[in-house]
C-alpha cells in the first residue's frame, strides 16, 4: 500500500518504531493462524500474552502499567492488528477503550489500582456491557435495571453484542439505578458472580475469529465499591464509544491496506487476454485509482483527527466522520478487491474476503453508518434527525 | 560479557520501487522507508540471548552496545534496537556514499580498542550489498579469532564460544576463546539455536526475534546514544570499492511450443543439451 501522501513522515521514531514493532508480531504469530481461527469461529486466545507483553492493552493510557504511548503510536498499533484481523483489534479496542479507559477516567483510586495493571498485562480480560437486544442505536433506552439494596446494588438484564462476552472475566455494565427513567451508572461486574451468564452467539458471517456474547444478568449482586463514581448518566458510555471509534477509525485503514495489497499484487500476475496482467485493463486501473484515492484521504483524515486530539481540540461528531468515512472505505475497498481477485477472492487463501466479511460488522457497530450520519447531520443543520 | 554489535540499515525491499539511480552509478536514498538488516536484527536477539538467562529477560548479565555508521536520520534504526533490548547505542557520523566493508572493519576495529568488549557479534552479510566481508575484515585488523555463518552458539562460562556452522552436508563445530568476532546466519534465531553461560537447561526461545515492547519503545529514549566522527576513528579514509553502474538482469526470453514428443526430445538433446 503506497503511503501516497508521505504522512509517515509525521510520525516520530517512537510512532514508527511501535508501527514496525506490532506489524512484525501480527506477520509472525498472526497471519499464519487467523484464516484457521475464523474458518473455526474460534479467537486466537494463545495470542493474548504476547499483545500483553507487547504493552498494546490500553498503551495510550498513563500509568498504571500502560505503555502511556501517543494516540498516533496508539492508533497505528491498531492498524496494524486490524491488518491481519478485525477480531484482533476488536480485542484489544474492547479491552483498551471500552474497558480500561471507562477505569481510568471514571474509577476510583481504589479501582484504577486494583484492575488497570491486570488489565494491561492481559491477567484479566474485559466486556463492555451497552447494547441490549432491543436497544441498539438508541442505547439510553436500555432496560438493565440496578437496585440498591444496602452496601450492594442488585442487577438485572439482558446485553447483547458483546465482544470478548465469553472471555471476559469482568464486565462493565451500563445499568440504570431506580428504573427506566434512571440514572444510568457503570458497574465492575465480576464474570463470576452468582446470576451472571455470558452466552455465546454463533452462526455468525463476520468477526468469525471474534467472541461475540450475549450477557443475561439475573439479580446480580455487587458491591457498592465496584460503581464507577466519578460518571453519572449517558455521557460515561459515550465517551468510551469515541474513545474506541477513533481506534476504529485508524484500525480499519489496516484492513483495507491489506486488501489492497493483496489485489494490487494479484492484478499483477494474473494473465488475462492475450498474455497482458490484469492490472494493464482499464477497468481494473479505475479501480486502484478510486480505493487508492479514498484510501489516502482516511490517512489524512485520522492524522489530523490525532493532532486534533493530542490539543484536547477533537469533538465527538469529528470522530463521528472518521470512523463513518474509514469504516465504508474500508469496507467499499474489500468488496473491490474480492472483485478483483475473481473466483480466488472467495477462499480464505486470500486475505480479502475475510476482511470483507469482518468490515461488514465494522461499519454497524460502534454507531452504524447511518447513525453517524444522522450525527453529523445534526452537527451541520442544528436538527436532530435520530427520532 | 560485553558484546559489540554493528548494525545497519537497509532499505526497505517493499519500497522499492521508488529507488532511483544516476547515469553515474549514484544510489538515490530519498524518501525511501528503510528497514534493520535482517541478518543484523538477528545478531541483536543472539547478543540479548547470551546477555541474559532466558526466563527473565528483563534481568541483564552483561552489557550489549550496538554500533551503526549512519547519518543522523539513522539514529531511529538503533532506538529500534534499544528497544528490544540493548543497553546503549553508538552512532558514527557517515554518509552511506563514503563507506564500504574495509571503512567499516576500520572503523569498528578503533571502536574495539576504546570499548574493549568480549565479543564482537554481526549479521554475516548485509542484505543491500551482500558483501560479507565486515566480520572477516575486523577479526585480521584486530587480530582476533572469527567464526562466521553462526547456527548456533553456546557460551562456555563466557571465556569462549562453541559455534556450529551450517556447512555443505552437515554442522561444523568449533570453538573460539573470547575475545572473538562471529558472524551469524538466520537459524541463529532458532528456539535452541543460542545458550549463554546463564540459560536454563531446555529452555526454548520463541523462533525469530523478540518484538519491541511498547513500553521499551519510549524508555529507549533515555538510553545512552553517543556520536563519533568517522574522521576521528579512521582518519583519511577512503573506500577501496566504487560502483561503476547497475544493471537489471537480462530479461527472460520468450518460451517456444514443441509440436510433438518427438521435437521435444530433440530440442532437450541438441539445443539445451540436457539429455
Amino acid at each position: 500500500m503506497p503511503d501516497y501522501f508521505e504522512i509517515a513522515r509525521h510520525f516520530s521514531t517512537e510512532e514508527r518504531a511501535v508501527r514496525d514493532s506490532v506489524r512484525a508480531f501480527c506477520t509472525a504469530r498472526a497471519l499464519p493462524i487467523i484464516g484457521d481461527h475464523f474458518e473455526a469461529g474460534t479467537f486466537p486466545k494463545e495470542l493474548i500474552p504476547e499483545i500483553a507483553a507487547l504493552g498494546i492493552l490500553g498503551a495510550n493510557l498513563n500509568g498504571y502499567g500502560c505503555a502511556g504511548v501517543s494516540d498516533i503510536a496508539y492508533g497505528l498499533a491498531m492498524q496494524e492488528l486490524e491488518r491481519a484481523d478485525s477480531a484482533l483489534r476488536s480485542f484489544a479496542s474492547v479491552q483498551g477503550s471500552l474497558v480500561m479507559y471507562p477505569i481510568h477516567a471514571f474509577g476510583s483510586e481504589e479501582q484504577k489500582k486494583k484492575f488497570l495493571p491486570e488489565l494491561a498485562n492481559g491477567k484479566i480480560i474485559g466486556c463492555f456491557g451497552l447494547t441490549e437486544p432491543d436497544f441498539g442505536s438508541n442505547p439510553s433506552g436500555m432496560r438493565a435495571s440496578a437496585r440498591e439494596d444496602g452496601d450492594s446494588y442488585v442487577l438485572n438484564g439482558t446485553k447483547r453484542w458483546i465482544t470478548n462476552g465469553n472471555l471476559a472475566n469482568l464486565a462493565i455494565i451500563w445499568a440504570k439505578i431506580g428504573g427506566v427513567e434512571g440514572e444510568v451508572r457503570g458497574f465492575l461486574v465480576p464474570t463470576d458472580s452468582r446470576g451472571f451468564e455470558a452466552r455465546r452467539i454463533n452462526k455468525k458471517l463476520s468477526l468469525r475469529a471474534s467472541d461475540t456474547s450475549e450477557l443475561v444478568l439475573e439479580d446480580v449482586r455487587i458491591p457498592k465499591s465496584l460503581v464507577l463514581p466519578n460518571v453519572r448518566g449517558m455521557k460515561g458510555p459515550l465517551a468510551c464509544l469515541t474513545s474506541a471509534r477513533f481506534g476504529i477509525a485508524w484500525g480499519v485503514i489496516g484492513a483495507a491496506s491489506a486488501c489492497f495489497d493483496s489485489a494490487l499484487d494479484y492484478a499483477k500476475h494474473r494473465v488475462q487476454f492475450g498474455g497482458k496482467p490484469i492490472a494493464a485493463h482499464q477497468l481494473v486501473q479505475a479501480k486502484f485509482a478510486e480505493i487508492l484515492t479514498q484510501i489516502t484521504a482516511s490517512q489524512v483524515m485520522v492524522l489530523e483527527a490525532s493532532r486534533l486530539k493530542r490539543e484536547g481540540l477533537l469533538r465527538p461528531q469529528q470522530v463521528s466522520m472518521i470512523k463513518r468515512h474509514n469504516a465504508r472505505t474500508a469496507l467499499d475497498t474489500a468488496r473491490t478487491c474480492r472483485d478483483i481477485l475473481g473466483g480466488n477472492g472467495i477462499t480464505l487463501d486470500y486475505p480479502v474476503m475475510r476482511h470483507m466479511c469482518n468490515l461488514e460488522t465494522v461499519s454497524t457497530y460502534e454507531g452504524t453508518h447511518d447513525i453517524h450520519t444522522l450525527v453529523l447531520g445534526q452537527d451541520v443543520t442544528g436538527i436532530a434527525a435520530f427520532g | 560479557m560485553k558484546i559489540l554489535v554493528p548494525i545497519k540499515r537497509v532499505a526497505d525491499p517493499d519500497n522499492a520501487n521508488k529507488l532511483k539511480i544516476s547515469s553515474d552509478a549514484k544510489v538515490d536514498t530519498t524518501g525511501l522507508e528503510w528497514k534493520p538488516n535482517p541478518f543484523d536484527e538477528y545478531a541483536v536477539e543472539t547478543a540479548l540471548r547470551l546477555t541474559e538467562n532466558g526466563a527473565n529477560t528483563k534481568a541483564r548479565v552483561g552489557e550489549v552496545v550496538v554500533v551503526m555508521f549512519g547519518p543522523k536520520e539513522a539514529e531511529s534504526t538503533l532506538r529500534a534496537a534499544l528497544a528490544t533490548g540493548a543497553d546503549r547505542a553508538i552512532r558514527i557520523d557517515a554518509n552511506d556514499a563514503d563507506l564500504d566493508g574495509d571503512v567499516v572493519a576500520q572503523g569498528l576495529k578503533a571502536i574495539v580498542d576504546k570499548e574493549k568488549p568480549d565479543l564482537v557479534l554481526l549479521g554475516k552479510q548485509t542484505v543491500d550489498s551482500d558483501s560479507n566481508q565486515v566480520a572477516q575484515l575486523v577479526a585480521e585488523y584486530l587480530g582476533w579469532p572469527q567464526a562466521t555463518f553462526a547456527a548456533t552458539i553456546r557460551s562456555e562460562g563466557d571465556k569462549a564460544l562453541h559455534v556450529g556452522r551450517e556447512v555443505d552436508g552437515g554442522t561444523l563445530h568449533l570453538k573460539v576463546t573470547l575475545p572473538a568476532v562471529v558472524s551469524v546466519d538466520l537459524r541463529i534465531v532458532a528456539p535452541k539455536s543460542v545458550r549463554s553461560a546463564h540459560t536454563a537447561e531446555g529452555h526454548a526461545y520463541p523462533d525469530g526475534v523478540r518484538f519491541a515492547a511498547l513500553m521499551a519503545i519510549m524508555a529507549a529514549k533515555k538510553k545512552p546514544l553517543v556520536e563519533e566522527k568517522l574522521s576521528d576513528l579512521v582518519p583519511g579514509a577512503t573506500r577501496k570499492i566504487e560502483y561503476t553502474s547497475f544493471a537489471l538482469p537480462p530479461a527472460r526470453a520468450a518460451g517456444i511450443k514443441v509440436k510433438s514428443v518427438q521435437e521435444l526430445v530433440q530440442k532437450l538433446k541438441a539445443e539445451a543439451k540436457v539429455l
